[in-house]
Order: structure tokens, then sequence, then C-alpha cells
């Protein structure tokens, strides 16, 4: 029997999927390329390959060019690839599960607990190693205190869920305000880690972040179709016979947590989770079928050019990648905005 | 079939709704009515199990699943308005796809009958915003017969359709009942529509069974008076009985 045409569920199309993979493919090779000092595009390719196992390519780059290569940009390139689609395909889980479009896991403490946690290990000079895992247990401990504090305040809505973590996130950044006052040498260094930098990465925080990332990605991409169905409100998805509170638990928790973790190595870049999911609606539509592995390839996309941009306008300054997100990707939402509401 | 034993519903230690038992057999049209907040809504959706409730309801001894054997269209439905009726239909599959579920062409094809069924083929393709009201509630039944439930559980299905296409989309409804058996519950504000179409009516009235019978026992000014007051009248003519509404007048 053929298929019907009448109906086709929403889906992303070959045509969308190669477009994604070929910006995504081409930003990352300009960010192997360009910077302080310029690589040979057809030695790196070549480097590239003569990794792979079973294959010998001669690349013809300078050991130093080599280092260059593959100690410092591909893994800053992998990472703000990882922190970029994670903090997009978190932000499109939230606004998803919460039905808010303004959602995304800073919300509910995330960066607030992680920015916390990085001041205490700043503040007491325990040294880079620590910050990460520290920032990463601030952000978790902040919306475990949301969630328990939504409970306790007798609620189980959204709205209660929502206020708590607003008020975590203040007490948090109180108490972070409080510990700078105290020592005013630590400030500059806190405030570059709140402003987002993908500067000191090696392969460490790309491997630390990768399990979170793939958890992360998976159990979202997997919630996707049921997050077309939480469109309808609460009580219609249960109708459906789907156990909302289990769908929400899933989504927020790898959602979090994912986050929690790209923070703790990349700091508090802001606007990702909000920004490359929106677009991504105003330009193909509603379904999350769409919206989410979009935003994980756009996502990863988006913070790649960004990171590019942040070190290379003032080189060799680096600006804070936070800076830049903002700067570029506040007009650019308001064109796509502007055009996408003109047309309708 | 199914079946309400001894069902009660409280919110907040307040009964809105039982004790009261009640059964509605396959291929049988049972007509929901009774005044604003008599629980006509509640009681469908304690038996679509999304209102928490004492007592039991199952389908003749058997457990329910939620969505599978039951399928409910609500008073107040919520529709997205950028998702058009064909995808919006589909949903009316979630209940038969697990967590990671994905639609099959069997799926497809149920939501296409689903369409066909109630004239919406030339409109599948259309944001559910840009729907007239009747054609925005037929989305919404379209997306309750796709779930292909024995059970369904209709709450005020008409409320925004003219009596042309009320009478239109009960017809189907009454249809499909005959031709595969479905057990269908509305809750009509319309005690005329629902006295056509319905088998038999319960009327509730402060959550329990005030009158329970055949159209002609139940929609009479003795039973109909002390539910929804006077301004009540009824008058028997050879398609039964008609509700017709009168003033007082001033003198």
């Amino acid at each position: 029997m053929p298929a019907p045409s009448l109906v086709t569920a929403a889906r992303i199309g070959p045509v969308r999927w190669t477009i994604a993979v070929v910006v995504l493919l081409l930003v990352a090779a300009a960010a192997l390329l360009v910077g302080s000092v310029e690589l040979p595009p057809d030695g790196v390719a070549r480097a590239l390959i003569d990794r792979l196992p079973l294959v010998v390519v001669e690349h013809g780059l300078t050991n130093l060019e080599l280092r260059l290569l593959f100690e410092l940009r591909l893994p800053r390139v992998v990472l703000g690839g990882m922190v970029g689609a994670v903090l997009a395909v978190a932000g499109a889980g939230y606004q998803g599960v919460f039905r808010n479009p303004l959602a995304d896991p800073y919300l509910l403490g995330v960066a607030a607990g992680a920015g916390l946690g990085a001041t205490l290990v700043i503040g007491v000079g325990a040294g880079s190693a620590a910050l990460p895992p520290v920032a990463f247990a601030g952000g978790v401990a902040a919306v475990g205190a949301t969630y328990v504090l939504s409970r306790t305040a007798g609620g189980r809505t959204t709205t209660s869920l929502i206020l708590s973590g607003i008020a975590v996130a203040a007490f948090a950044t109180a108490v972070q305000t409080f510990l700078l006052q105290r020592s005013y040498e630590t400030l500059r260094e806190v405030y570059s880690w709140i402003l987002g930098r993908l500067v000191t990465v090696g392969w460490g925080e790309v491997w630390a972040l990768f399990p979170y990332a793939l958890a992360a990605g998976a159990a979202l991409i997997l919630s996707r179709r049921l997050l077309d169905v939480l469109v309808l409100g609460d009580e219609e998805a249960a109708g459906l016979g789907v156990n909302v509170l289990m769908v929400r638990r899933v989504v927020v928790l790898a959602a979090t947590l994912a986050t929690a973790a790209a923070v703790s190595v990349s700091g508090l870049i802001g606007f990702v989770g909000i920004i490359v999911p929106h677009t991504i609606r105003l330009l193909t539509g509603w379904s999350y079928r769409v919206i989410l592995p979009l935003s994980l390839a756009y996502g990863a996309t988006f913070l790649i050019l960004a990171d590019l941009t942040a070190r290379t306008v003032v080189a060799p300054a680096e600006l804070p990648i936070g800076v830049v997100t903002a700067f570029l990707g506040a007009p650019f939402f308001l064109v796509v905005l502007r055009t996408m509401r003109g047309s309708s | 079939m199914i079946t309400w034993s001894s069902v009660e519903v409280s919110f907040d230690g307040r009964t809105v709704v039982g004790p009261l038992s009640l059964t509605v057999g396959d291929a049988e049209w049972v007509g929901v009515i009774g005044p604003n907040g008599a629980g006509k809504s509640t009681l469908l959706k304690a038996a679509v199990g999304i209102v928490a409730h004492r007592g039991a309801i199952d389908l003749g001894g058997r457990e329910r699943r939620a969505g599978v054997d039951i399928a409910w269209m609500p008073q107040r439905p919520h529709l997205p308005d950028e998702m058009n009726v064909a995808n919006y239909v589909l949903l009316g599959r979630t209940p038969h796809l697990g967590y990671l579920g994905a639609e099959s062409s069997k799926d497809l094809q149920s939501v296409e009958r689903a369409i066909h069924r109630l004239g919406l083929d030339e409109l599948a393709g259309r944001a559910l915003s840009t729907l007239s009201g009747g054609e925005a509630q037929r989305a919404v039944l379209a997306r309750a017969l796709a779930q292909e439930s024995p059970v369904l559980l209709l709450d005020e299905p008409t409320s925004s359709l003219d009596v042309g296409h009320a009478v239109e989309v009960l017809e189907i409804l009454d249809e499909l009942r005959h031709q595969e058996g479905l057990t269908v519950i509305t809750a009509l504000h319309d005690l005329n529509l629902a006295g056509r179409f319905a088998d038999r009516l319960v009327l509730l009235a402060g959550g329990r069974i005030a009158a329970e019978g055949p159209p002609a026992e139940v929609l009479t000014e003795e039973v109909l008076i002390p539910s929804y007051g006077a301004g009540i009248h009824v008058v028997t003519n050879g398609d039964g009985p008609t509700v017709i509404p009168t003033r007082r007048r001033r003198d």
C-alpha cells in the first residue's frame, strides 16, 4: 500500500540537514585555519587525515604548526562546538517543557550556582583545575535547591519552580557579590570567568564535557516528538497517554546537567540557549522534531563562529565570548524577528 | 463499554462528583446533561485519568489505558497557532507510540481516515490559527477519532458549530458508533441535540445522577425544572421532546 500523501510528520529533510552540516564544517574549518598564525588549508586537511588510524599522509606542517593545530585550535573548536550545541539544545528543551519562550537552564539557578562555585575557587586560590568540578557542583546544587524549595513551597506547578529558581539565583548572586567585595583582587578573574571564555582549554575540558553532552543531546533529541505533544498543555498531553511529569523530568535533568557541565568549562556564555532555538523556530516553524536537532547543529556553529570572532577582532587580545554572542546574536535575532513577522 | 463504580471526585475536600455509578455499553450513546458546575466535565476527566478519583473506572472489568482505550475531546482544547491540521490530528496517534516511537504508515493512514471522515482534506495543510471555529472543532474531533479508541468521551463537541454543522458532526459520530461499535459519551449543553442523538440521558446535578433514562423520560418539565430552574417548557411531537426556553412576562 502506498504511503498516504495527505499527512507527513514534521521533519527536517535532506536539504536542511545538508545545509546545517556544511555550514558547521565550513565554520569549523575557518576556525582551525584563521588566527594569529594562519595555517595552510591543504596542510591542515592532510594532517587531520594523517591522524586517522591506518592512514599515513605527508602534510608538510612544522612541529610548531602541528602543536598549534592539535593542542590549541582543534580542542578549542571541538569544545566550542560542544558547549554551543549543549546550550542551544538545552534551551530548546526548556522552552518546550515549560512552554515558555524565555526559559533556559539558567532560569533555575545553574548559572548563579556555578558562578558562586567559581568565585569560591578563585577566591581561595585553589588553582584552575578545581574550578570546573566546583562550578559544576555549584550549578547542580543550585538547581537542587530550586527543586526542593518549589516542592516545600507546596507547588508542583511550573510557576513555583521558576519563582524558586529566581529566588535561589538571587541568593547565590548575593553571596557571590559579598565574597567579591571582600577580596577585590579576585574580581577581575571572576569577572572574566562570568563573561565566558574558551581561552585555556585543552583536551581535558573536552573529555570532561563529552559524556554530559552526549547523554543530554541523546535524551533531548529522543524526547522531541513528545515535546510537540506537550504543546497541547499538561492535561491534553496526559489524555493522550503521555507521562508529562516523566518527560519534564528527563528533559530538565538532561538539560540542566549538561548546562552545568558546559558552564563549568566555559564560564557563563549567555544568550545561546534563547537565540539559537528561537531563530530556528522563526525560520522553520513550530515542531521540536525540527528545532531540537537543528539547535544542536547551529548552536555548535554559532559558538565556534563567536569564538573565532572573539579571538580575531582585537588580536592579539581576546574578547570575552559572552560579549560576542550577545553582540552578534542580538542584532541578528532582531533582523530574523522583523523579517519573519513582516512576512507572516 | 465503560463503567464508573462508586466514583467520587473531590477538590480541596469538597466533593464535586459522586458518589455515582454508571455503565455505558458498546455502541451505546449516553448524553450527560446538567447545569453549569454539575460535574459533567469532571466525570469525563476522571474516566480519562487526568483527575484523581475514588472508586473504580474500568472497561467491563479490564483496566483502561489513557488515550488507547479512551479518546477524550476537551471542552476548550489548546490549538497551537502554527501547527497544521494534519500534524495536529497526528498527535492523536501519540497513545499508540512509546517514548521513543515514531509514526508508522499505519498511523498516517489512521490520521488520513479521520481527516477524510470529517471533511478536512482540503484543510490538512492549513495552520490551525487560520481555521474558523467550526473547522477547528472538526480538527479536534478528528484528533480524537484518530486515536481509534473503543470509547469516545466528547466534552461539548458542538459548542462552536452552527446547527447545520452540529447535526452533521453528530451524524458522523452516530454512523461511526454503529459501524464500529463505539461507546460514545457526550457532555452537551444543548438538551435538544442531546435528546435527538443519545440513546440514554444522564442528568447530573451537584455531581450526582438526578435522573437517568431514555430522552423521553428525562426531558420533561418535572425532571428538568428542579435542576435548571424555571424558564423551561417541553413540547413533545413525533420527533420526541423539545425543550423550549421561556421568559417571565413583564406586565
